[in-house]
C-alpha cells in the first residue's frame, strides 16, 4: 500500500489509487443519527477479481457499497472509481440493490426492468430500438429467464426478482459490478446461476464485488475478501485473509457457535 | 344536449372539466406510485394562502399573480415538509399535516382580515370552483369555432387550461423514463447518475402548476380528487404503467364528462330546479368509477408472488 | 379586549364555547397522540371530510321529516353516521385492493367531500336551506352560536375526554407496541376500532368550532409538538392533551374578542406557534439542538480520523481534518505534528488496537458492542481490564513524525 509522510504538507493530498484499482475507497465514514455506520474505512479492490464483503449484520456492509455509489453521503472520505470521481466513471459501474428494496408491485414488466439497464444509452428521448430489445433478451437469456420477459414482475419469486436485477445490471455492460446482498433468499438453483454469471464476468476482465452473508460459500466463490465491522478487520485474498482470527475480530462474540463449527469445518 | 345552446353554455365547462381532470391525473399516477398521493391534498389546501398573499400584494384579482403565488404555496409546503420531516425525524403523513392546515388556516384567516368584500374571493369559491359559469357567449352554435371574433371572447380559463395540461404532458413525456426508473428503483436511479431529488421535486411542481390552474377554474375538491381517485383506479385495471396512464386519462376524461352532465342535468330528471355543483359531481363520479375498478378490476389485487422456485 | 376574553369576560355563550374548545383540544390532543403514534395521522383527514355528506343528508332528512334541519345533534349524529362509513371504505380498500393507505385516504377524502359538496348544492335550492348556514361547518363558526348548541359542545367534548381517560392504558400500550399488547392477550383490533372512534367523536364535537378541513390539525400538531419535549410515551400523552387545551383556549378566547376572527383557524395557527417553537428550541429533539450537536458530531469523527493518519503515517486528505487538526494545536501549518499531537495520535491508535482486542474476544462481547470509532474505550472498560488488553498488545509505539 502507497504510504506518504503523515500530513506531510499543508495542502489536501490527491487520493493515490493502486494501478488499476477499480475502486478505491480512503479514510470513509459514513453515519446514520450519531453513530457512525462506516467508520474510517479504506478499501483497494483489485481489478479483475471477485471480492466478498463480509462482517455481521449492522456492520456497514451495505451502507459501504452505498456510498461508494454516492447513494449514502458520507461524513469524511474520498472514493475513487478507476482513479477518477465517481460522477465521471457512472457508465463503468453497474449496481445490484438488495431485492427487498424495491416495491415489486409496481406495474412493469420483466423486459421493461432489462431495458432500465439501458438508460445510460438510451438517455431521454432515444428511441428504444430492436437492437436494444435484443440486448436486453440477451441479458435475460443469460441469467435464464427469458422464459418470463412479459412476465409482471410482482409475479415472480424471489431468486427470479434477483435474476432480473443481475439482468439489468448485465444490460448496464459495465467493468465494476457491484451486488448488495445478491444470494440472500434466493433459491439453490438461482444462486448457482447467479454465480455462474458473476464467474462468467470475471472471465470477461470484470470487477465484481459482493456483500455476501454465508460464510460458507466464500471460499468457493470469491478470490478475495473484505472484512469490515465498522471498522475494517481485513483486507485481501481469501487463503490468507478469510481465517478464523480475522473473522472472530469483525464477528467478535456474535459468531455463533453452529457458525464457527461450520467455518472450522470450511476452513480445515 | 347537442342543441344550439350546447355550444356557448356547456362546451367551455366541458373542456376545461375535461383538461382540469387529466392535467391533475397524469402527475398523479406517479404520486400515487411513490406513495405521496396526499402530496396532491397537501398542495390544494395550501394553493388558497398562495392566492391570498398574491392578492394581498398586487391588489387586484388577476391570473398570474394568483397563479405564481399558488404556485410559490405549493414550493414552501414541500420544502417545509420535507424538512420538518427530516429536521424533527416526523413521519411524511403527520408532517404533512402539520404544514398544510397551518398553511391553510393562515390563508383564511388573511382573506378573514383583508377586504375582500368587492372581489370574486372566497374560501367556497375556493373549494368548489364555479365551472358552470365559465361559458363562452360570444359563441352561436359550432360554427362559431370557426369564427375568430367569437373565439377571441372564448373564457380565459379554457386556453389557460389547455396549456397547463399541455406544459404537465410535455414534462411527464419528457421525463417518462427516469421518473418511471427512479420511482421504481430510487437507489438504482442515482447511480446512473439521474438526480433523483431534483426529479421528485419537478414532478411536484408539476403536480402543483396543474392544481393551481384546475383550482382556478374548478376548485380544490376536483383536484384532490383527480389526482389519486382516476390513477389509483386504472392501477386496477392493468399491471403496465403506459397502460396505466392511458386508462388514468380516460377515467379523467369519463369523469368530467358524465360530473358535469349529471351536474346539469340530474336535478332535472328528478324533478328538480337548479343544478348541483358540478366539481362535487366530478369528485363523485371519479369515486364511484374507483370503486367499481376496486370491485371488479382484473389487476385490484397485488398478484401474490409464489415461494422459492 | 383580549384580556377580557382570556379571562372568560365575554358572556355566557362565550364562556362556554371556549370551556368546550379546551376539553375538545385536551380530548383531540390526547387522541391524536395514540394515532400519530400508530403512524396514522392523516386517517383522520379523511375522516373529518368525510363527515360532509352525513351533515347535508341529516339536514335534509330532518327537513324531509318536517322539523327543523338545523338541529345541532342531528347533524351531528349524520356526520358520525357518514364518518364511519368513509372509515369502513378506507379500510375496506386497503385489505381487499392493492392499493396503499395513502391513496385510499385520499380517495375517500376527496370523494365524500366531493358528495357532500353536491348535496350543499342541493340544499341550497331547497326553500329552507337558503338559511341553514352549513358552510360554518367547513371552517367552524362559534360566533352567535345558541347557547344549547354550546352546551352540546362543551358536554360532547367532557364526554369525549371522559372516554379517553376510560380507555387510555389499553390504547397507551397498543399505540406503543402492538405486538406485545397482543400477547398480553388486548384486544388489538377493537381498541385500535375504539381508538378511530374517538378520533371520530373528536371530529363530530370539534365540527362547529374548528370546522371539518381544519380538526384534522388539532389531532395532529399537538402531538407531534409533544413528542419534541420527550421521549416517554405518558409524557407524550399528557403534554399533547395539555397543548391541545391551550391552544383550542387561546384560539377560542381570541377568535371571541374580534368580529372577523374565524375560531378554527385561530386555534391552528397558535396550536403551529407551539410547533414552530417546538421544531427549533426543543432540547435534544428540535433543529437547533441536532444541528450544533451533527456539527460536534463531525468534528469528533474528523479529529479521531486524522489522530488516526497521523500515527500511521497516511495522508489526510480531508481539508476539514487538516483544519481541526491546526486549530487544536495537534499539527503545524506546515502539516507536520505537534508533540502534543504525536501523544494524542499515539493515544489514538493504542485505544484502536485496544478495541480491536476487545472486539475479537468474546469475554468484552458487551463493550465491544459499543464500538462505533469514537467512544473512549476508558468509558467501557476498567484500568484492571485496559491494562490486560494492553498486556496482549505489548508497549506504547513511537509514532512517525
Amino acid at each position: 500500500m502507497t504510504v506518504e509522510l503523515a500530513a506531510s504538507h499543508g495542502r489536501r493530498p490527491e487520493v493515490v489509487v493502486p494501478e488499476n484499482s477499480p475502486l478505491t475507497i480512503r479514510g470513509l465514514t459514513v453515519s446514520y443519527g450519531h453513530k457512525p455506520a462506516v467508520f474510517s474505512v479504506d478499501m483497494t479492490v483489485m481489478p479483475g477479481a471477485m471480492t466478498a464483503i463480509i462482517g455481521p449484520n449492522g456492520a456497514g456492509k451495505s451502507t459501504l457499497l452505498k456510498a461508494a455509489l454516492g447513494i449514502a453521503k458520507p461524513l469524511s472520505g474520498q472514493v475513487r472509481v478507476f482513479g477518477k470521481p465517481l460522477d465521471r466513471q457512472r457508465a463503468r459501474v453497474a449496481y445490484v440493490p438488495q431485492r427487498a428494496s424495491v416495491d415489486w408491485d409496481f406495474p412493469t414488466r420483466v423486459i421493461d426492468v432489462v431495458v432500465m439497464g439501458l438508460y445510460r444509452q438510451l438517455g431521454l428521448l432515444g428511441r428504444l430500438r430492436a437492437s436494444h430489445r435484443a440486448r436486453a433478451m440477451e441479458c435475460l437469456d443469460r441469467v435464464g429467464m427469458t422464459d418470463f420477459a412479459d412476465r409482471q414482475i410482482g409475479q415472480l419469486s424471489g431468486g427470479q426478482q434477483q435474476r432480473v436485477f443481475l439482468a439489468r445490471a448485465l444490460a448496464q455492460d459495465a467493468d465494476l459490478y457491484l451486488l448488495d446482498e445478491p444470494f440472500a433468499g434466493v433459491d439453490a438453483a438461482t444462486e448457482k446461476a447467479i454465480i455462474g454469471v458473476l464467474k462468467s464476468l470475471r472471465a470477461e476482465g470484470r470487477t465484481v464485488v459482493a456483500v455476501h452473508h454465508d460464510l460458507a460459500t466464500v471460499r468457493d466463490y470469491f478470490d478475495n475478501v473484505f472484512l469490515i465491522n465498522a471498522a475494517k478487520v481485513a483486507e485481501g485474498p481469501v487463503d490468507t485473509t478469510f481465517t478464523a482470527e480475522n473473522l472472530q475480530a469483525a464477528y467478535g462474540g456474535r459468531l455463533a457457535t453452529a457458525q464457527v463449527d461450520q467455518l472450522a469445518q470450511v476452513l480445515a | 344536449m347537442i342543441g344550439s345552446e350546447f355550444v356557448p353554455l356547456s362546451l367551455t365547462p366541458l373542456l376545461i372539466g375535461i383538461f382540469a381532470a387529466v392535467a391533475c391525473a397524469l402527475p398523479g399516477n406517479f404520486l400515487v406510485l411513490r406513495r405521496q398521493a396526499l402530496i396532491g391534498d397537501a398542495i390544494s389546501h395550501v394553493v388558497l394562502p398562495g392566492i391570498v398573499v398574491a392578492f394581498l400584494a398586487t391588489g387586484v384579482i388577476s391570473s398570474w399573480p394568483m397563479m405564481l403565488g399558488a404556485a410559490g404555496a405549493a414550493i414552501v409546503a414541500v420544502v417545509l415538509i420535507e424538512a420538518i420531516r427530516r429536521l424533527g425525524r416526523i413521519e411524511p403523513g403527520a408532517a404533512m399535516g402539520v404544514v398544510f392546515t397551518s398553511m391553510f388556516a393562515g390563508g383564511v384567516l388573511l382573506l378573514e382580515l383583508s377586504d375582500t368584500s368587492n372581489v370574486h374571493l372566497d374560501v367556497e369559491h375556493a373549494l368548489f370552483g364555479n365551472l358552470e359559469s365559465l361559458i363562452w357567449l360570444d359563441a352561436t352554435g359550432w360554427a362559431s369555432l370557426l369564427d375568430r371574433e367569437a373565439l377571441l371572447g372564448l373564457p380565459v380559463e379554457l386556453p389557460r387550461m389547455a396549456a397547463t395540461l399541455l406544459a404537465v404532458a410535455v414534462f411527464i413525456l419528457l421525463f417518462w423514463r427516469p421518473l418511471k426508473l427512479s420511482t421504481f428503483d430510487e437507489g438504482f436511479a442515482r447511480t446512473l447518475g439521474i438526480r433523483t431529488g431534483l426529479l421528485g421535486l419537478a414532478l411536484v411542481i408539476a403536480a402543483a402548476v396543474a392544481a393551481v390552474a384546475a383550482f382556478d377554474a374548478v376548485g380544490s375538491i376536483i383536484v384532490i380528487a383527480m389526482f389519486i381517485c382516476p390513477p389509483a383506479a386504472a392501477r386496477m385495471m392493468t399491471n403496465r404503467l403506459e397502460h396505466q396512464i392511458a386508462w388514468s386519462v380516460v377515467f379523467a376524461t369519463a369523469s368530467a364528462i358524465a360530473g358535469y352532465v349529471l351536474a346539469g342535468y340530474g336535478p332535472l330528471w328528478f324533478g328538480g330546479q337548479d343544478a348541483v355543483s358540478a366539481a362535487g359531481m366530478i369528485a363523485t363520479v371519479s369515486g364511484v368509477i374507483l370503486a367499481l375498478a376496486a370491485g371488479f378490476g382484473p389487476c385490484r389485487t397485488r398478484s401474490g408472488a409464489p415461494q422459492g422456485g | 379586549m383580549i384580556r377580557d376574553a382570556l379571562l372568560l369576560q365575554l358572556g355566557y355563550n362565550a364562556t362556554l364555547v371556549a370551556i368546550g374548545a379546551t376539553l375538545l383540544g385536551v380530548a383531540a390532543g390526547v387522541t391524536g397522540t395514540f394515532l400519530f403514534l400508530r403512524k396514522r395521522a392523516l386517517v383522520s383527514d379523511a375522516i373529518s371530510h368525510a363527515t360532509l355528506p352525513g351533515v347535508c343528508l341529516a339536514f335534509i332528512v330532518m327537513v324531509a321529516l318536517g322539523g327543523d334541519g338545523r338541529n345541532l345533534v342531528g347533524l351531528l349524529l349524520g356526520s358520525a353516521l357518514s364518518a364511519w362509513v368513509g372509515l369502513l371504505c378506507l379500510t375496506w380498500i386497503v385489505r381487499n385492493t392493492r392499493l396503499a393507505e395513502d391513496a385510499a385516504i385520499g380517495a375517500v377524502l376527496s370523494v365524500f367531500f366531493g358528495l357532500g359538496i353536491v348535496l350543499l348544492t342541493v340544499i341550497q335550492t331547497m326553500s329552507s336551506g337558503r338559511q341553514a348556514g352549513l358552510e360554518s361547518f367547513l371552517l367552524g363558526a362559534t360566533a352567535g352560536m345558541l347557547w344549547a348548541d354550546a352546551m352540546v359542545i362543551a358536554t360532547g367534548g367532557a364526554l369525549t375526554l371522559l372516554l379517553i381517560l376510560l380507555l387510555r392504558r389499553p390504547m397507551t400500550m397498543v399505540a406503543f407496541d402492538p405486538e406485545y399488547a397482543a400477547a398480553r392477550g388486548l384486544p388489538v383490533t377493537w381498541i385500535d376500532l375504539a381508538m378511530m372512534g374517538l378520533v371520530m367523536a373528536v371530529t363530530v364535537v370539534g365540527l362547529k368550532i374548528v370546522g371539518l378541513i381544519l380538526i384534522v390539525a388539532l389531532l395532529i400538531i399537538p402531538a407531534v409538538t409533544a413528542r419534541f419535549w420527550t421521549e416517554r410515551s405518558d409524557r407524550v400523552v399528557l403534554l399533547s392533551g395539555l397543548l391541545g387545551g391551550l391552544s383550542c383556549y387561546v384560539g377560542a378566547a381570541l377568535s371571541a374578542s374580534a368580529p372577523n376572527l374565524p375560531t378554527g383557524p385561530i386555534i391552528v395557527l397558535v396550536s403551529f406557534g407551539f410547533f414552530a417553537v417546538s421544531l427549533f428550541l426543543a432540547p435534544s429533539r428540535g433543529v437547533l439542538a441536532a444541528v450544533l450537536r451533527h456539527f460536534r458530531f463531525q468534528r469528533r469523527v474528523h479529529l479521531r480520523q486524522g489522530l488516526l493518519a497521523l500515527a500511521q503515517g497516511q495522508p489526510i486528505y480531508e481539508r476539514l481534518t487538516n483544519r481541526l487538526l491546526r486549530r487544536a494545536g495537534l499539527v503545524r501549518p506546515d502539516g507536520v505534528a505537534t508533540d502534543k499531537g504525536r501523544a494524542r495520535a499515539a493515544k489514538a491508535l493504542r485505544d484502536e488496537r485496544r478495541w480491536q482486542v476487545i472486539r475479537a474476544d468474546q469475554a468484552y462481547e458487551a463493550a465491544a458492542a459499543l464500538y462505533d470509532g469514537l467512544r473512549d474505550i476508558e468509558t467501557v472498560l476498567t484500568s484492571d481490564q485496559i491494562a490486560e488488553v494492553d498486556r496482549t498488545i505489548g508497549g506504547p509505539r513511537g509514532v512517525p513524525a
